[in-house]
């Protein structure tokens, strides 16, 4: 299995009944294919959208329908849109359940940086420092080195986008979670030991006695 | 309200005007209103949008066209022009988070000088403003944005200029419409009144000053 479905299935674990999600784009959105169809979520798109569906059919897109990166998606039975005060309050007034976004570095005290290289990429924040700061619950789904470098930090080198700590980490190679406080390795993916997992990651990792292998 | 050809409703703003432009990523943009903008080379303007869309797209164009000395938004990670011109010092970009930045708006449109959010606390985006604590909880105090011209694109117009919108073409088009001194809509359709059921309206036809014919 590739990188990125090995991260969407794993996060897709976490998603509950009745939960609100909000997806972020990349391997995030990956996620959605990855809902068992009789798991009802709601999945909310920021730019004033719950009710997210799968790509159209051909000649069903409408231009006026489109996720936050400008695609063509559906709406599924029962969706609902609004603007985007609306969309911001919900992401800000906790009442999205979980947001599943992209990183560059989280570091050992959970802090998520994932919106600026200095001189190099200013794409800009566009909603995840709301989502990180307002979400009840905060995954973050990325690789776990990026060429051969950890994004798994003592400390966040990059600007970080909210001063909250997130809640997990799902990478290619293992679950790290934060919720002792302390950043704690939870599970290894298939096929990967903890010593490998150690030998690419920078934080000092927590090492429980028993480390299970992620269910995918 | 009153109805104009978009050449008419162009030529009322100046260059150097400080311009709202509703959209996400281009969708709900009013892209007749942007296309004589670079027809009629408005330049110097101060751009206020959510997202700086692509190249040939929505505001994208009038960075194609190199008219924007100012650019306040949340993202502008898809459109190359504009990273290039902020690099040279063509156009200065301010980075909002897109929570705050339409609560800024909001704000300007509501009478309020600003907002208290918990976003961008500890982070580059506090530098430079008030932290106000309140009941233990940090926020950071965001001013209110308003603006000389808000170009606004509807679904649905009627002839007195109230207005709906479709799917996620809504986005940031109702809030920017409170906040600028002259608000002007294209619509996709424009029906007559009583087409949008009152219980349907999301702008209301006194907001809005020139509502553009279809031609």
């Amino acid at each position: 299995m590739d990188a990125q479905s090995i991260i969407a299935r794993r996060v897709a674990r976490e998603l509950r009944a009745g939960n609100l999600v909000n997806l972020g784009i990349g391997i995030p959105t990956l996620v959605a294919n990855f809902v068992p169809s009789d798991l009802k979520v709601f999945f909310q798109s920021e730019n004033g959208l719950i009710g997210t569906g799968p790509m159209p059919e051909q000649g069903m897109a409408h231009p006026l329908l489109t996720d936050a990166g400008g695609r063509a998606i559906s709406a599924l039975p029962g969706a609902s849109v609004f603007d985007s005060a609306m969309s911001f309050g919900l992401i800000r007034g906790g009442h999205v359940d979980i947001t599943v976004l992209g990183g560059l570095q989280v570091d050992a005290e959970g802090h998520l940086a994932n919106w600026m290289i200095p001189g190099k990429m200013v794409p800009g924040m566009g909603g995840a420092m709301d989502l990180v700061t307002g979400a009840k619950r905060v995954i973050v789904a990325m690789q776990h080195a990026a060429k051969g470098k950890s994004k798994i930090v003592q400390k966040c080198a990059l600007p970080l986008t909210s001063s909250r700590r997130v809640d997990l980490v799902v990478t290619d190679m293992a679950v790290i979670s934060f919720s002792d406080g302390r950043i704690t390795l939870q599970e290894t993916a298939p096929g990967v030991t903890v010593a490998e997992v150690l030998a690419v990651t920078e934080a000092d990792l927590f090492i429980p006695a028993n480390v299970p292998q992620m269910k995918i | 309200m009153k109805a104009v050809s978009v050449e008419e409703a162009v030529a009322r703003i100046p260059n150097g005007a400080t311009v709202m432009v509703g959209g996400f990523m281009g969708v709900g943009t009013p892209e007749r209103l942007l296309d004589e903008l670079v027809r009629q080379r408005k330049s110097e303007l101060s751009i206020i949008s959510n997202d700086a869309a692509i190249p040939g797209k929505g505001v994208g164009k009038l960075f194609d066209a190199a008219l924007v000395s100012t650019l306040t938004t949340s993202h502008i990670g898809l459109n190359p022009n504009v990273q290039k011109q902020m690099m040279a010092n063509q156009v200065a970009v301010n980075l909002v988070p897109q929570g705050t930045f339409v609560e800024r708006i909001r704000a300007g449109g509501c009478g309020l000088g600003g907002v208290l959010t918990p976003t961008g606390v500890g982070t580059m985006v506090e530098e430079g403003k008030r932290r106000i604590d309140i009941d233990g909880k940090s926020f950071l105090l965001e001013t209110a944005l308003r603006s000389d011209f808000a170009l606004i694109h509807a679904f649905l117009a009627d002839y007195l200029g109230n207005l709906s919108y479709a799917l996620t073409a809504r986005n940031f088009n109702p809030v920017m419409a409170m906040a600028a001194d002259t608000v002007i809509v294209t619509a996709e359709n424009i029906v007559p009144v009583g087409v949008i059921a009152p219980d349907h309206v999301i702008t209301p036809a006194p907001l809005v000053d020139y509502l553009i014919a279809n031609g």
